[in-house]
């Protein structure tokens, strides 16, 4: 959030409230739980940590909202440090591959229909992404966003297919031994 | 089940016989609600489609019944079942199956005149619907003049042009590309709106995600029934926004 809030100060310098109707726009429905008082919070610890310098405009009483925040040499090298910086989230599928096999292994609980209760709760999820997306205006700056998350939720679910033809085998082999 | 447009008991259908038997349904009950959105999905093969057609009426089952808005379809003759195909279903295909010859607002209106609409009713309907799919411009173009999308909203007027009880669409997405699809996804969503019932094939779980419901097949048979709609939205702020 730090990085993307010094990015979006890269062009010209901007009031908080501008900032934060620019993320807002990008994000689309995913920034509506995003409120100003965030990225004020934001901008004050990059102010402190020397990225940002907020001028006030004169005579007036100060207040987070009347400041006009800038980016200083330090912010504008981080911010092209940030754009330059090839890092990506990686998928934690290590817990769910484990408990499927604890699963097994303990007889707990059966593995394929451990999948299928992931496979609704991934298609809930997918079904509100996708009500957003239909819902969103075509000129929307966020519909790659969506659209982001919605080929995620589907590769999960080809996942899930995969883990059943595996768990499914396996207790076939079992049953049969 | 009062409101129930669509009834299945203990449906089957068979193909071939002997070692080449196949059972693309096998002993399946179905019941869907007015205004219900359900979706069938399931590998290629695993009998969605021949489903969607005993439920409309366009195959007879090997056994049990069909009941489309409280009248049991599978006993009835070829002259009554083409009645009921007319005026209570509309059909989507994935391959759109206009008439090459006709106009965008014919293709509409036929079901319409076959009904035995008048030419001045049947023409106020098409143009109404096809406002309403977003191409009232394109009414007077042939199907070879329009593109994908644009043809499978044809054919999704043309399946409403008899006011039918409930829409079966067989893979209506499958030939579409992402713009076209969510083109198709939103008139969906208003059909959905205005309380049309629908039941969706698929194989896209994007499309399956806009259901109410969702019934997965293999084999013929159902294997899981989940109901999509949560019962209070959770909005999309947590799915990305960690505190920082």
């Amino acid at each position: 959030m730090q990085d993307a809030v010094l990015a979006f100060l890269a062009k010209e310098p901007a009031h908080g409230y501008h900032l934060h109707t620019r993320l807002r726009r990008a994000l689309g429905p995913l920034g509506e739980s995003l409120n100003r008082g965030q990225i004020y919070v934001t901008l004050a610890r990059l102010e402190r940590a020397g990225l940002v310098v907020a001028e006030r405009a004169a005579g007036l009483p100060e207040r987070p909202e009347r400041k006009v925040y800038a980016l200083t040499p330090a912010g504008r090298e981080r911010v092209a440090a940030w754009l330059n910086e090839v890092g990506w989230p990686k998928p934690d599928l290590a817990e769910f591959h484990l408990k499927l096999t604890a699963a097994a292994a303990t007889r707990l609980a059966d593995p394929v229909a451990l999948v299928a209760a992931q496979r609704r709760e991934v298609m809930r999820r997918l079904r509100e992404v996708q009500q957003a997306a239909l819902a969103e205006p075509a000129e929307s700056g966020a519909g790659p966003l969506l659209e982001g998350i919605v080929l995620r939720l589907q590769a999960d679910l080809r996942w899930l297919d995969a883990c059943e033809r595996a768990w499914s085998g396996a207790g076939d082999a079992a049953g049969g031994g | 089940m009062p409101g129930a447009v669509i009834r299945a008991r203990g449906l089957v259908k068979h193909f071939g016989r002997g070692q080449s038997l196949v059972r693309a349904v096998d002993e399946i009950d179905l019941e869907v609600a007015e205004g219900e959105t359900l979706a069938v999905m399931g590998p290629s093969g695993c009998g969605k489609s021949t489903l969607l057609h005993l439920l409309g009426g366009l195959e007879r089952p090997t056994a049990g019944e069909v009941w489309v808005a409280g009248r049991r379809i599978d006993t009835l003759s070829e002259r009554a079942l083409a009645g009921v195909r007319r005026r209570s279903v509309g059909f989507v295909f994935q391959s759109f199956h206009l008439v090459e010859e006709l106009s965008a607002a014919e293709n509409v209106e036929l079901p319409a005149l076959l009904a035995g609409c008048s030419p001045r009713e049947a023409r106020r309907r098409a143009m109404l619907l096809l406002e309403r799919v977003g191409l009232a411009g394109r009414a007077r173009h042939l199907p070879s003049r329009l593109s994908g999308g644009q043809r499978q909203r044809v054919a999704i007027a043309r399946a409403l042009v008899n006011e039918p009880l409930v829409v079966l669409a067989d893979e209506p997405t499958g030939n579409l590309d992402t713009a076209a699809t969510l083109e198709v996804l939103r008139i969906f969503a208003e059909l959905r709106a205005a309380g049309q019932t629908l039941v969706i094939v698929t194989h896209d779980e994007r499309v399956a995600a806009t259901a109410d419901r969702l019934v997965s097949m293999r084999d013929g048979m159902f294997v899981d029934d989940t109901r999509l709609a949560a019962a209070r939205p959770r909005g999309l702020g947590g799915l990305l926004w960690p505190e920082d």
